[in-house]
């Protein structure tokens, strides 16, 4: 029986992802012998001449010279007499037979990548992983070979090599094992989740706000159509019901933005000290079932700023044009959860020895990344803290959580070159080194409160043994 | 042909290669080396030789084809490898970097066996104990340490005499840059240990050229650790042959390491991956391959032997019969299961491990349910 197979670009190199078709050395009606050379191409590591991994005619040729294409791209269709069943030594049908029998069944497969299941070749090969969806192949492979005369074929041109990516494969919903894991814990069903991600995949993203959406009260039975409602015809958008936790965070900054004027002031604090004693506090029995983060300290140093300073520990009462200051402090802690980002706070945190406020901020944590936050956690927070630096950034310009007085942001604690000493005896260190940045309302705050405000919490941090002297 | 087995005192031997075979397929001889071999012997390493490449054109191919990760060709080298790998008995262990694909023929690896590893189904798969012969080393030298401390091994079970083992410890010469090939000269000569270095001088580290790499010829490097050093013609098939024999039966014997430098010659690139015509000069490869390892066999044959006409046709034969076995048997290896990493870790059951596999397994099937 005659059979048309196609060669696929492979990976000559190691984790090349593309290659530049140089020049052709066959051309459709040819015959070519195994191993005979029929292309060279040109990588971004060597210029390499691909043998045929297939005896026969050169039916057609895929992809222009010149044209860069993406691994996995078909180059050239090559027409065989082989005697049917195509069987390799082991039973294992050949390359050629997997190709028509996956196609036929809808799996897609790869040409000269083996007999595997295609989603065990998906590892590394985004290009290739999608290169089933180019039409012009698989169709051939189908056809009898006779049918389609190799004009017929379309060539893939320069521009066209990339242009599949955007291919929604039908069956089982594409996702790594992570992602998966999370719409398990999630519930979320995978199924009815549109993917956004390349060749087809669900995202994490996509799971996070298919779980947002699902979690949030529905606004009335209009609003109840699903999700996969956007799949289809708007391909090249995902649009995302304003919902649950994205609907509430969006209302709370708005308020919050367009009613307190916000100023931000920022200081560099050397925190190498702080951090020598955070060291010897974890080696503290009464704190050895506890994380002791850099977080517990910060939170102490705002304690112990705030009493110095209680007038930034205050909210802002419109109806009654009043500013209400708070004796106690409900310290609030920006987290991002699965639902999106919540501000839990630690009631009566002024109140607390450093072990059991290091506890409080573990649980809440925890509660937070399980997502078993009660509303009354979130409600009466007095001043937060938001800690940018776990994402690895230096500083930002934070939103107050509505009527709060003032928020502040912990950067990255970084090892930086800094001056110390004094007189002659000026040097650069390595030290740590950490952005703090505090916003405040300016309706309650003036700079000069502000400005002491965060420079107390600074002091604490360059210097712990100052918390002695002021508490 | 000659019976006479060499008269090497154990002393070093250079800065002339050793060579019993011109490239004009001409015998000469040497006053402390001899090839004693049959002619019927001479048709074997034809044979070899010619599968040996083949092997490993038709590998390089697959890579060209998508089927292997992978290859590094072995192109010019197949005298040295087979030379080298001829000389070992079977109570002999050698400890291969990646590129010794000539001597696994000659220890019985089969091909397919070779080429798992560069499809990436697995991590070596054949029986080093049954085959005398290890498995890869991708680290650089790093096998030279593993050699090294399995011949004190064979010191300690008392098989070092006249009925003795040795091993053959390969590395390139690149390799000899490590520290770890220093460590294991020291050791093996601290210790006396039945252990041949066998360096493939194939002209380059990658792109470095070994003019880089050392001052003076690498076979003099033993010097300085105390043990001979012997170069030898590595395209010549029958020098390396009773060059390797002579000094395996040194180490076997209780003489101690011995340092043998093959110089020949990488006619191919350093890997697949590799682009060897951005750092190397045209006619230094043109001039290589007239003292192609092959060739001078071939014109030895042609004027020794009078069937040569029929074993060539048939080596050939054979040869297309092997690369179309390879060619299919790769394709069709099946992809193995995720948990058959843990099979061959430990000899003998190990708990930890069996529970890192029931987790594993546990994972793999939470996502059931979902796909």
């Amino acid at each position: 029986m005659r059979i048309e197979r196609h060669f696929a670009l492979p990976d000559v190199g190691e984790g090349l992802t593309e290659a530049e078709i140089v020049s052709w050395r066959v051309k459709p009606g040819d015959t070519v012998a195994v191993n005979d050379v029929v292309v060279e191409i040109e990588t971004a590591k060597s210029l390499v001449e691909l043998p045929s991994p297939y005896a026969g005619e050169v039916a057609a040729l895929l992809v222009e010279a010149g044209a860069t294409v993406p691994v996995g791209t078909p180059l050239l269709l090559v027409a065989s007499e082989v005697a049917e069943p195509v069987e390799g030594p082991a039973g294992v049908p050949a390359p050629g037979a997997v190709e028509l029998a996956g196609e036929a069944a809808g799996e897609p497969v790869l040409v000269g990548y083996g007999t595997s299941s295609a989603p065990a070749r998906r590892r590394r090969r985004p290009a290739a992983a999608s290169a089933p969806a180019l039409p012009a192949p698989s169709t051939v492979g189908r056809a009898p070979a006779a049918a389609v005369p190799a004009a017929t074929v379309p060539a893939v041109t320069a521009a066209a090599g990339t242009a599949h990516t955007d291919h929604v494969p039908a069956g089982p919903p594409l996702a790594k094992p992570p992602v998966r894991r999370l719409a398990r814990d999630l519930g979320v069903d995978l199924r009815a989740v549109t993917p956004t991600g390349p060749g087809g995949t669900v995202t994490r993203e996509d799971v996070e706000q298919a779980s947002a959406a699902s979690l949030a009260p529905p606004l009335g039975a209009a609003s109840a159509a699903p999700l996969a409602a956007a799949t289809g015809a708007e391909a090249d958008e995902q649009r995302i019901p304003v919902r649950g936790v994205r609907r509430s965070t969006a209302e709370a900054m708005v308020r919050s933005a367009f009613t307190a004027p916000h100023v931000t002031v920022f200081q560099t604090v050397d925190v190498t000290l702080t951090m020598e004693l955070l060291d010897r506090l974890k080696a503290r029995p009464e704190l050895s079932d506890v994380r002791v983060t850099p977080l517990v300290l910060v939170a102490r140093a705002l304690l112990l700023a705030i009493r110095r300073n209680p007038a930034i520990n205050a909210t802002w009462d419109d109806p009654a044009q009043e500013i209400v200051v708070k004796r106690r402090v409900n310290l609030g802690i920006a987290a991002a959860t699965p639902r999106g980002l919540l501000v839990p706070n630690v009631k009566n945190a002024d109140a607390m020895a450093l072990p059991e406020l290091a506890r409080a901020l573990q649980d809440l944590t925890t509660k937070a990344r399980e997502g078993r936050m009660q509303p009354a956690d979130m409600q009466g927070g007095t001043i937060t803290i938001t800690n940018v630096g776990v994402f690895g950034i230096d500083t930002g310009t934070p939103i107050l959580n509505p009527g709060e007085a003032a928020i502040l942001a912990l950067g990255a604690i970084r090892w930086m070159p800094w001056v110390v000493g004094s007189g002659d005896d000026r040097r650069i260190e390595p030290r740590r080194v950490v952005e703090l940045a505090v916003s405040f309302d300016h309706r309650m705050v003036d700079g000069e409160l502000g400005a002491r405000f965060l420079a107390d919490v600074a002091a604490v941090l360059a210097d712990p043994d100052v918390a002695l002297v002021w508490s | 042909m000659g019976q006479v087995a060499s008269a090497w005192d154990g002393t070093e031997v250079g800065p002339d290669p050793v060579q019993l075979l011109t490239p004009a397929g001409r015998r000469v001889k040497h006053p402390s080396f001899a090839a004693d071999v049959t002619l019927e012997e001479v048709r074997g390493f034809y044979r070899d030789l010619v599968l040996a490449r083949r092997l490993d054109t038709e590998a390089t191919a697959l890579q060209r084809q998508g089927e292997l990760g992978l290859w590094p060709p072995a192109l010019g080298q197949e005298a040295a490898q087979i030379g080298s790998g001829r000389a070992l008995t079977s109570a002999d262990h050698a400890f291969p970097t990646y590129r010794e694909h000539g001597v696994a023929l000659t220890r019985g690896v089969d091909a397919l066996e070779l080429l798992r590893m560069f499809r990436g189904v697995d991590h070596g798969g054949w029986d080093p104990v049954a085959t005398g012969f290890h498995l890869y080393t991708i680290v650089i030298g790093a096998q030279t340490l593993h050699a090294t401390g399995y011949a004190m091994g064979l010191q300690r079970d008392g098989r070092v005499g006249d009925d003795g083992s040795a091993v053959l410890a390969y590395l390139g010469d690149g390799a000899t840059s490590q520290g770890a090939v220093s460590e294991a000269f020291v050791w093996a000569a601290a210790m006396n240990a039945p252990i041949v270095f066998f360096c493939q001088n194939n002209g380059w580290a990658i792109s470095e050229p070994t003019s880089k790499q050392t001052r003076i010829p690498i076979y003099q490097r033993a010097r300085g650790f105390g043990f001979p050093g012997v170069r030898v013609d590595g395209n010549d098939v029958l020098g390396v042959l009773a060059v390797t024999r002579a000094a395996l039966a040194h180490a076997r014997e209780g003489g101690g390491p011995v340092l043998v430098e093959a110089v020949t010659y990488r006619m191919g690139a350093h890997t697949t991956s590799d682009d060897p015509s951005r750092y190397r000069d045209p006619d230094e490869v043109a001039a290589w391959r007239a003292r192609d390892p092959i060739d001078r066999v071939r014109a030895l044959l042609e004027r020794e032997d009078a069937a040569f006409a029929g074993l060539a046709a048939a080596v050939e034969r054979e040869a297309e019969e092997l690369a179309e076995r390879v060619r299919s048997g790769v394709r069709s290896m099946p992809d193995p299961a995720p948990l058959d990493i843990y099979d061959d870790v430990y000899a003998e059951p190990h708990a930890a491990l069996e529970r890192e596999r029931a987790e594993h397994a546990a994972y793999l099937a939470s996502f059931e349910e979902v796909s």
